[in-house]
C-alpha cells in the first residue's frame, strides 16, 4: 500500500514504474499494475510476487518497510483502462499474475456502483495460485455480480469437471460472454497466454478492436 | 526463420518510458508500419526492453517500428519503422 | 533527483575484482535482445564475408565446423553494465577465417540473422581479438545466446559481439550499426567507458 502525497489518480488497468536506487547510482526499474480502484484519496495498492531470483521483488516484498520512500513513475497507459462509463460487457481473462489490473476493473466497477455485466476467465497453474481468493468467491457466489470461471492448467481442484489443462475454445464458449454481444476484452498475463487467450476470443467472433491486451513476458514476471 | 519465443512485452511496458517525451498516452496511439503496412495500437507492438535500448516491433511483420536510447540527460528517439503515429488530442 | 532506496543493492556480487569503470559483476547470464530470437537450422546456416558487391568467402555449417578451432577463456562487459568473466568459448578465431584474404578494407559491418548490425574496425577483429564462438561453458551455444554461432570481441562492450551472426560486410569507410546509428559509441571501449557517442 503506497500513499502518494500529490498523487493525480488513475483509471483501473493502469500501472506505475518502481524505481530502486542503489548508494552507488545502480538503478532498477519494474513495473506494476495498479490493484485497487480509483478512489479519492491518494493510496494505491500495488501487489508484487516475490520472484527467487528476482532482482526488484525480493526488496520490495522482504526489505521495504512502513515509512520508506519510494520512487514512482506514473499512472500508465489509457488503452487497457476501464472506466465507469463503460456500460457494455465486459470480458476479463487473466493468466496467473495478470489478474491484478483486472481485479483493479472489478473493484472499480464496484466502487463506482456500475452495473455492466463482467465475466473473468482467471487461468492458474493450480488452486493455490489464485490471488484475492476470497474477494473473487464473493462477488462469484454471495453477489453473483460478476461472473468468476477459473482455469487450471497443471493440477485442478479434486472432483473439478475439467481435467488440468490450458484454456481452449470449449471453455472460451462455455465461460465467456457470446461474441454477438459485443463484449470489450481485456486479457492479461504472461505472453504466451495472451497471444493464446487473444487468439481464442478472436476466433469465437470477437472483432480484434474490442480486444484488449497487457503482455506480461515470457514468465508473466515484467522485466 | 524466426518462430515464437514469446519473449517480448507490447506497448504498455514501453509507455513510462515514452512518457518522457509524449505528453499523451502512447499506448491508445495508432501507428503504420511502414515496412508492411499493417496498422494498429501502439500498445499491441512487440517490446524489447532488456536491451541496450528500448525497440518497438510490428506484431504482423516483426520489423523496427520505433527506438529509444537514453543517453544520459539526452533521449535519442528514431521513430523511422513508422508511416505515422497518430494521437488522440483530446484525452478522454 | 533519484530517490535512494535503503537496503537496495540489487543483483550485484560483493567481490569486485577488477572491472571496466561503471561495471557491475553479474553471478548470471542476462539475456538481452533488440528482437525476437532467430532460430537458423543449420543446414541454412551460412557465414560470408564480402565487400558491397562481391561475396569473397562463404561458410556453411559444415565446411564452417571444419575450420581449426580454438577454446578460450574471456571478460565479458555489457554497456548495461554487468560484467561476467571468466567465460568459457570454443570457436573459429576471425585470424583463421580472413586468412588468404586481402582486403584495403579498414571497417566491418557484423551482420547477424534478424535485422542486427554493428560496426568494428577490421584491426579489431583480427590478431587473436575475435572469434566466431559456437559452444560456451562446454555446451552448444543456445539460442538466447546467439546460437549456433555469435561474433566475440571481448575487448569491445557486449554489444559488439553480434549474436547470430551470419557474415561481414567489409567497409572503407566506417558506418554505423544498429546501436552506434541510435547514441552508441562507434568503437566501444569498456576500459576508456566509451557508452555513447561523444564519449572521449
Amino acid at each position: 500500500m503506497l500513499e502518494i502525497p500529490d498523487w493525480p489518480g488513475h483509471v483501473a488497468g493502469q500501472h506505475v514504474d518502481v524505481r530502486l536506487t542503489a548508494s552507488d547510482g545502480y538503478s532498477a526499474v519494474r513495473s506494476y499494475s495498479i490493484a485497487s480502484a480509483p478512489n479519492s484519496k491518494r493510496r494505491l495498492e500495488i501487489t508484487v510476487e516475490r520472484l527467487p531470483d528476482g532482482e526488484v521483488s525480493p526488496y520490495l516484498t522482504r526489505e521495504l518497510a512502513v515509512g520508506d520512500r519510494l520512487e514512482l513513475r506514473g499512472p500508465i497507459g489509457g488503452w487497457f483502462v476501464w472506466r465507469p462509463q463503460q456500460t457494455e460487457p465486459i470480458q476479463l481473462m487473466a493468466g496467473g499474475s495478470g489478474i491484478v489490473p483486472l481485479m483493479a476493473m472489478i473493484r472499480s466497477r464496484a466502487a463506482a456502483g456500475s452495473t455492466a455485466q463482467f465475466r473473468l476467465l482467471y487461468s492458474v497453474r493450480e488452486p493455490e495460485s489464485v490471488w484475492y481468493r476470497d474477494e473473487l468467491h464473493s462477488l462469484s457466489d454471495r453477489d453473483h455480480s460478476v461472473g468468476v470461471s477459473y482455469a487450471y492448467t497443471r493440477a485442478a481442484p479434486r472432483g473439478w469437471p475439467r481435467p488440468p489443462g490450458r484454456i481452449d475454445a470449449a471453455l472460451i464458449a462455455s465461460t465467456t460472454w457470446p461474441s454477438k454481444l459485443a463484449p470489450t476484452c481485456y486479457v492479461c498475463g504472461p505472453t504466451a497466454f495472451v497471444e493464446s487467450a487473444a487468439g481464442l476470443l478472436s476466433a469465437s467472433g470477437n472483432s480484434p478492436d474490442k480486444i484488449r491486451t497487457e503482455r506480461f513476458g515470457p514468465t508473466g514476471d515484467r522485466q | 526463420m524466426s518462430s515464437q519465443n514469446y519473449d517480448y512485452l507490447d506497448g504498455n511496458a514501453a509507455a513510462g518510458e515514452l512518457s518522457k517525451i509524449f505528453a499523451i498516452d502512447v499506448t491508445a496511439a495508432e501507428g503504420q508500419c511502414a515496412h508492411c503496412g499493417a496498422t494498429g495500437r501502439f500498445a499491441e507492438a512487440h517490446l524489447y526492453m532488456q536491451g541496450p535500448g528500448v525497440v518497438a516491433r510490428c506484431a504482423v511483420c516483426e520489423q523496427v517500428l520505433l527506438r529509444l536510447v537514453n543517453v544520459r540527460q539526452r533521449v535519442f528517439l528514431d521513430v523511422r519503422g513508422m508511416t505515422y503515429f497518430s494521437f488522440n488530442a483530446t484525452e478522454p | 533527483m533519484a530517490v535512494i532506496s535503503r537496503g537496495f543493492s540489487g543483483r550485484r556480487s560483493a567481490e569486485a575484482g577488477k572491472l571496466p569503470p561503471g561495471q557491475y559483476l553479474t553471478a548470471t547470464f542476462p539475456v538481452l535482445s533488440a528482437g525476437p530470437t532467430p532460430h537458423v537450422s543449420l543446414d541454412r546456416w551460412e557465414f560470408t564475408i564480402d565487400d558491397g558487391k562481391d561475396v569473397l568467402r562463404r561458410w556453411d555449417w559444415k565446411s564452417f565446423r571444419s575450420l581449426p578451432t580454438e577454446t578460450f577463456t574471456v571478460d565479458l562487459h555489457c554497456v548495461t553494465r554487468w560484467s561476467k568473466l571468466g567465460t568459457k568459448w570454443e570457436g573459429v578465431s576471425l585470424d583463421t577465417m580472413f586468412a588468404d584474404l586481402k582486403t584495403d578494407a579498414s571497417y566491418a559491418l557484423v551482420r547477424s540473422y534478424g535485422d542486427y548490425t554493428t560496426n568494428v574496425p577490421l584491426k579489431d577483429l583480427m590478431n587473436h581479438q575475435a572469434w566466431i564462438a559456437f559452444r560456451f561453458e562446454g555446451e552448444d551455444l543456445a539460442p538466447e545466446h546467439g546460437g549456433p554461432a555469435r561474433l566475440l570481441v571481448p575487448h569491445l562492450y557486449l554489444w559488439k559481439s553480434a549474436k547470430w551472426v551470419r557474415g561481414i560486410t567489409l567497409m572503407q569507410q566506417d558506418k554505423p550499426g544498429f546501436w552506434e546509428s541510435l547514441g552508441y559509441h562507434s568503437y566501444g571501449d569498456p576500459w576508456r567507458e566509451q557508452r555513447y557517442s561523444g564519449d572521449p
